[in-house]
C-alpha cells in the first residue's frame, strides 16, 4: 500500500512539474557559441570577426612560406628535397590557381551583418564595413591577377534546395570589369578609412590608394603590352583588355600613387633612418618603430601567437639557432645585375682575358654597388647577426687545380704544407649540400636580426610588407612613363636610387622601359611583386623561354629586360695558394651551373592565366576555360 | 604449420573471390592514329600539342588529354564507346579542323586527322663536320591569304637523346636564325657547334631536327628526328 501512495505523489509531481514555462526554463542560452546579434552588437567581437578575414589576406609571396618568396630562378634554393624545382621544365597550367569563394562569401555576410547591426556607433560601423570592402576588394585584385576575369559575386547567396541550382551560376566578368571594381571601390573607400600612416596592419587611406595605383598599373600594362601576345585573350574579354584603356588606367594610378606621394593619405616616406645605406634597407622590413615606408603590412608578434619562420628557413648555416638555414640562394645573374653607384652595369669582375682577377679580401669583388645590394643579399664577407658568414668553395693551387671538401668546413693537408688546414667555407657552397650558399649567397631581406628569430621554439615576427613607399614611387615613375611624362618618372626613380647610394641621378632621355624593370627587378626582389611583372608585361614566356643559359651569355645583357631566367648560375670564392707568388692567400672567384640544374624552365603561354579547374566547370558550365590551356 | 595453411587458403581465396568485387573493366579499346597533312604525319615537340577526347554519359565529365607524340603519331587506350574529340583553340603550328568530331570506338581502331599546317619542312638535310652539324632545309607556306602567319625563326636542334626539340633541356644544343636574317625561306643552311661535357660519355651519333616557330603560334613544327653518326 505504501508502495502506492509513493507512486501516486510521484505521478502527481511530474504531471504538475509540467508546465507552459518549461520550455523557457530549458532554452538556456549556449557557453561555447556566440550568436550574430551577441557578435554584432560589441566592437570587439566585430572587430574579431574582421580579424579572421584579415588574416585570411591572400599573398602570391609570404615570409610564412620561404619559397613563394624566391620563385622564377631568381634564388636557387638549398634544401635536398626541392632541388626537382631546377630539373622540370615548367609549370603545370593549374599552378597559382585560387578560387576562394567561399572567403567571398563570409566577407560578404559580415558587410550584411554589420551593416543591420543596431549596437554599434555609426563611427565603428562605418570603418568596419570599409575595411571588409577593402579585403573584398584585395582578393578580387588577386583573383584577376591569377584567374583573369572572374565572377563578381557582392552579396550572400542562399541555395532554395529546388534542385536547380542554375540561378547560383554566374558567368566570368571581363578582366578590365574587375579591375574596374578594385579600382572603384578604392575610390569609394579612400575617404571613408583613416588617414593614419601609423596604422599599418589595419587598412587606411595609403593602402587602399597603395591598391588603387598597384591594380591601375597593372590593368593599364595588360591592355598595353597584352597588344603583344594576341593569343594570351578571349573573345569575350574574360582574359585580356582592349589597347586603348591603357592611357586611362596608367591616368589613374598616377593620380592615386601621386596623393600618397603628395601626403594626402598620411606621412609616408622613404625610410632613411639609419647612416649606412645597406643596413638602411634591410632596416625595412625588420624595423617596426616609427617605419614610414610601411603601408599594409601582415604583422606578427612573438609570444602573441602568431610568429613565422622565415628566419629560421634562410639564416646562414654557419652559427645558425637551429641545425639548418640558408634554404634562399639569390643568383648571380641577380647579384650582378645591380649597378655600380655611378649608375652603370657591369659584371662582377671575376677574369679579364681568361686570367683569374685576385682581390685582397673577399668582399671586395662587390664593392661599389647599389647599396640595396648588400641590403638584399648576405655577400661573401658580410655577417648577419654580428656572426661573418663563412662563405668559400676551396682552394685553387698555382696549376689551378682545386682542393676543396664535401662537409663544411672540412680540413685537409695542402701540398707542400704540413698540418690540415680547412680547405671549404663553414657556409659551403658545396654542390649539392643542402642548407650551404650553394650559390655563393644567401638572402638578407625579411631575415630577422632579432636574437632567437632562428629558434623553432621563438621564431621570427618581422612584419610582412604588402604595400611600401618605394613601391608607390615606382609605380607613379612607371605610370608617368608610359604616358609620356619622363621628367616626372625620373624623378620618382631618383628618389628610391638615392636611397640605394647610386650617384649619378637618370634624367629624363635615361627612363626607359628597361629601366623600369630593372628598378622594380633590384628594389622589389623578394617580395612577390616579381611574377606579375613578368605576366603583365608579357614577359614572362620571353624570359622563361625553355633554353638553357650558357656560361658565356649568363653575364651579358645586364639590365635588359628580355634577358633569360630560365636557370640560376652561381659565383664561388676561392682562396688562392701558391707559397711565393704575390697573389698567395687573394681570392678569385669562378662561375658555373650548380650540378643539380639540370632543366631549364619554360613558360608557356597556358601559364599567364591558372587554369580553372574542370571541377567548377562542370559546376559552372558558365565559365570559360583560360586560353591556351 | 596448420595456422599457415589456413592463412594460405583463406588468402588465396580472399585474393580469387575479391576479383569479382573489381566490376569495372579495364578500358579496352586503343586508339592511334597520326596528324596528318598531305598524307604526312606532322613532327611536333613531344608531349607539347594536345588535343581532347570527351566520353559522354558518366557522370561529371572530364577530357581525356591525347598528347601528339614527335613524329605526329599518337596512341591512347580507352573504353569502347561514343566520343567526341576537339582541338584546344591555338593547339599546335596548324590549324585544326574548328568541328567537334564525333566517332564510336569498339575495340582498337586508328583514325588519322587532317590538319592544314602554316608551313611545312622540305629537304631537310643534315651533315656532321669537324664537331658541329650542318643542315639546310626549305620552308613552304601552306595557309596563305588572310590566315596566313609570318615565319619567327628557324631553329637547328641537336639532342644527345633520342627526344629532340627547342625545350629539350641541357643535353644538347640549338641554332637559331631570327626572320630578318633569312634571305629566303627555300634556302635555309644553319650549323651548329656540338657542346662537349666531360662529365658525359663520348658517343658517335646525335639526334637532330629542324623546327620553325611561327609568329603568334607557340608550339613549333619539325622534321622528322634524324640519328646522325660520326
Amino acid at each position: 500500500m505504501k508502495k502506492h501512495i509513493f507512486l501516486l505523489v510521484i505521478i502527481a509531481l511530474v504531471a504538475w512539474s509540467c508546465s507552459k514555462t518549461d520550455e523557457e526554463f530549458l532554452d538556456r542560452p549556449s557557453t561555447s557559441i556566440l550568436t550574430q546579434e551577441q557578435i554584432f552588437s560589441d566592437p570587439k567581437t566585430t572587430l574579431s570577426v574582421l580579424a579572421d578575414l584579415y588574416n585570411r589576406y591572400y599573398d602570391f609571396g609570404t615570409v610564412e612560406d620561404w619559397s613563394t618568396m624566391a620563385r622564377f630562378n631568381i634564388a636557387y634554393w638549398s634544401e635536398a628535397g626541392r632541388y626537382p624545382v631546377f630539373q622540370n621544365n615548367g609549370w603545370g597550367y593549374g599552378e597559382w590557381s585560387t578560387w576562394d569563394y567561399t572567403y567571398i562569401r563570409e566577407i560578404n555576410l559580415f558587410l550584411e551583418r554589420c551593416a543591420e547591426a543596431t549596437e554599434l556607433t555609426d563611427e565603428d560601423k562605418t570603418r568596419f564595413l570599409a575595411e571588409a570592402r577593402f579585403l573584398r576588394a584585395s582578393y578580387y585584385f588577386e583573383l584577376v591577377k591569377r584567374m583573369g576575369g572572374v565572377p563578381l559575386i557582392l552579396e550572400s547567396e542562399t541555395y532554395d534546395f529546388s534542385g536547380d541550382a542554375s540561378y547560383l551560376q554566374h558567368p566570368r566578368e571581363t578582366e578590365a570589369a574587375i579591375y574596374d571594381f578594385v579600382i572603384s571601390e578604392a575610390e569609394a573607400l579612400k575617404d571613408i578609412l583613416p588617414t593614419d600612416a601609423n596604422t599599418k596592419s589595419r587598412a587606411t587611406k595609403g593602402a587602399v590608394l597603395a591598391m588603387q595605383a598597384r591594380a591601375a598599373l597593372y590593368a593599364g600594362s595588360i591592355a598595353k603590352y597584352g597588344a603583344t601576345t594576341p593569343q594570351v585573350s578571349l573573345p569575350g574579354g574574360e582574359v585580356g583588355i582592349p589597347a586603348s584603356m591603357a592611357d586611362g588606367y596608367y591616368t589613374k594610378a598616377l593620380q592615386a600613387a601621386q596623393s600618397i606621394i603628395n601626403g594626402e593619405a598620411g606621412a609616408y616616406a622613404l625610410y632613411t633612418k639609419k647612416p649606412d645605406l645597406s643596413e638602411n634597407f634591410s632596416s625595412i622590413f625588420y624595423d617596426k618603430a616609427n617605419n614610414p615606408e610601411a603601408i599594409f603590412v601582415e604583422d606578427y608578434q612573438v609570444g602573441g601567437g602568431k610568429t613565422h619562420y622565415f628566419t629560421g628557413a634562410n639564416q646562414p648555416r654557419f652559427g645558425a639557432e637551429e641545425e639548418e638555414g640558408g634554404r634562399i640562394n639569390p643568383s648571380l645573374q641577380f647579384v650582378q645585375s645591380f649597378e655600380l653607384t655611378d649608375g652603370s652595369y657591369a659584371p662582377l669582375a671575376n677574369e679579364s682575358g681568361g686570367e683569374p682577377i685576385y682581390y685582397d679580401n673577399i668582399g671586395d669583388i662587390f664593392e661599389g654597388r647599389d647599396a640595396r645590394l648588400a641590403g638584399t643579399v648576405i655577400l661573401p664577407g658580410s655577417s648577419f647577426k654580428s656572426t661573418e658568414v663563412d662563405i668559400w668553395a676551396g682552394v685553387v693551387l698555382g696549376d689551378g687545380s682545386v682542393v676543396s671538401g664535401d662537409s663544411r668546413g672540412q680540413e685537409k693537408e695542402l701540398p707542400g704544407s704540413t698540418g690540415q688546414v680547412q680547405v671549404v667555407g663553414f657556409d659551403g657552397p658545396i654542390d649539392g649540400l643542402e642548407f650551404t650558399a650553394q650559390t655563393g649567397f644567401y638572402i638578407r631581406k625579411y631575415q630577422d636580426p632579432a636574437t632567437g628569430s632562428g629558434r623553432r621554439g621563438t621564431q621570427s615576427d618581422v612584419w610582412f610588407i604588402r604595400y611600401r613607399y618605394a613601391e608607390v614611387l615606382l609605380n607613379a615613375a612607371e605610370a608617368a612613363f608610359e604616358l609620356g611624362q619622363s621628367e616626372v618618372a625620373a624623378g620618382y626613380l631618383n628618389q628610391v636610387r638615392a636611397r640605394a647610394g647610386i650617384t649619378v641621378p637618370l634624367t629624363a632621355a635615361d627612363v626607359t622601359f628597361d629601366r623600369i624593370v630593372h628598378e622594380r627587378y633590384v628594389e622589389l626582389a623578394f617580395e612577390g611583386l616579381h611574377f606579375f611583372d613578368l605576366k603583365r608585361w608579357r614577359l614572362a614566356h620571353v624570359v622563361l623561354d625553355g633554353n638553357p643559359i650558357s656560361e658565356s651569355e649568363v653575364t651579358q645583357n645586364i639590365g635588359v629586360a628580355t634577358k633569360r631566367e630560365t636557370q640560376p648560375y652561381s659565383i664561388w670564392p676561392y682562396k688562392y695558394y701558391n707559397p711565393g707568388d704575390p697573389n698567395d692567400g687573394k681570392w678569385l672567384y669562378r662561375i658555373l651551373r650548380l650540378s643539380r640544374v639540370t632543366g631549364a624552365d619554360r613558360f608557356q603561354m597556358g601559364n599567364y592565366y591558372s587554369e580553372i579547374g574542370q571541377n567548377l566547370i562542370n559546376n559552372n558550365p558558365l565559365l570559360v576555360r583560360n586560353p591556351n590551356q | 604449420m596448420k595456422a599457415k595453411f589456413y592463412v594460405l587458403l583463406f588468402g588465396g581465396l580472399l585474393l580469387i573471390t575479391s576479383c569479382e568485387l573489381d566490376n569495372y573493366n579495364e578500358p579496352d579499346a586503343i586508339l592511334t592514329g597520326n596528324i596528318l597533312y598531305d598524307g604526312e604525319a606532322i613532327p611536333v615537340a613531344r608531349n607539347q600539342v594536345r588535343f581532347e577526347l570527351w566520353q559522354s554519359g558518366y557522370g561529371s565529365p572530364a577530357p581525356i588529354d591525347v598528347a601528339i607524340a614527335q613524329d605526329g603519331s599518337y596512341s591512347s587506350r580507352i573504353f569502347s564507346g561514343d566520343y567526341k574529340l576537339a582541338f584546344l583553340p591555338g593547339e599546335g603550328p596548324f590549324r585544326a579542323p574548328t568541328d567537334t568530331l564525333y566517332f564510336s570506338v569498339s575495340g582498337d581502331k586508328e583514325m588519322n586527322l587532317t590538319v592544314t599546317p602554316y608551313y611545312t619542312i622540305q629537304n631537310a638535310q643534315f651533315s656532321h663536320a669537324a664537331g658541329s652539324i650542318d643542315a639546310s632545309c626549305s620552308v613552304n607556306q601552306i595557309i596563305s591569304g588572310a590566315d596566313s602567319r609570318a615565319v619567327e625563326r628557324v631553329t637547328l636542334v641537336i639532342n644527345r637523346t633520342l627526344f629532340v626539340d627547342a625545350n629539350s633541356g641541357s643535353e644538347g644544343s640549338i641554332a637559331q636564325i631570327d626572320a630578318e636574317d633569312i634571305s629566303d625561306l627555300n634556302n635555309i643552311s644553319m650549323s651548329v657547334e656540338i657542346p662537349s661535357d666531360p662529365t658525359k660519355p663520348d658517343q658517335n651519333y646525335i639526334f637532330a631536327r629542324i623546327g620553325v616557330k611561327i609568329e603568334g603560334v607557340e608550339d613549333m613544327i619539325y622534321t622528322q628526328v634524324e640519328k646522325i653518326t660520326f
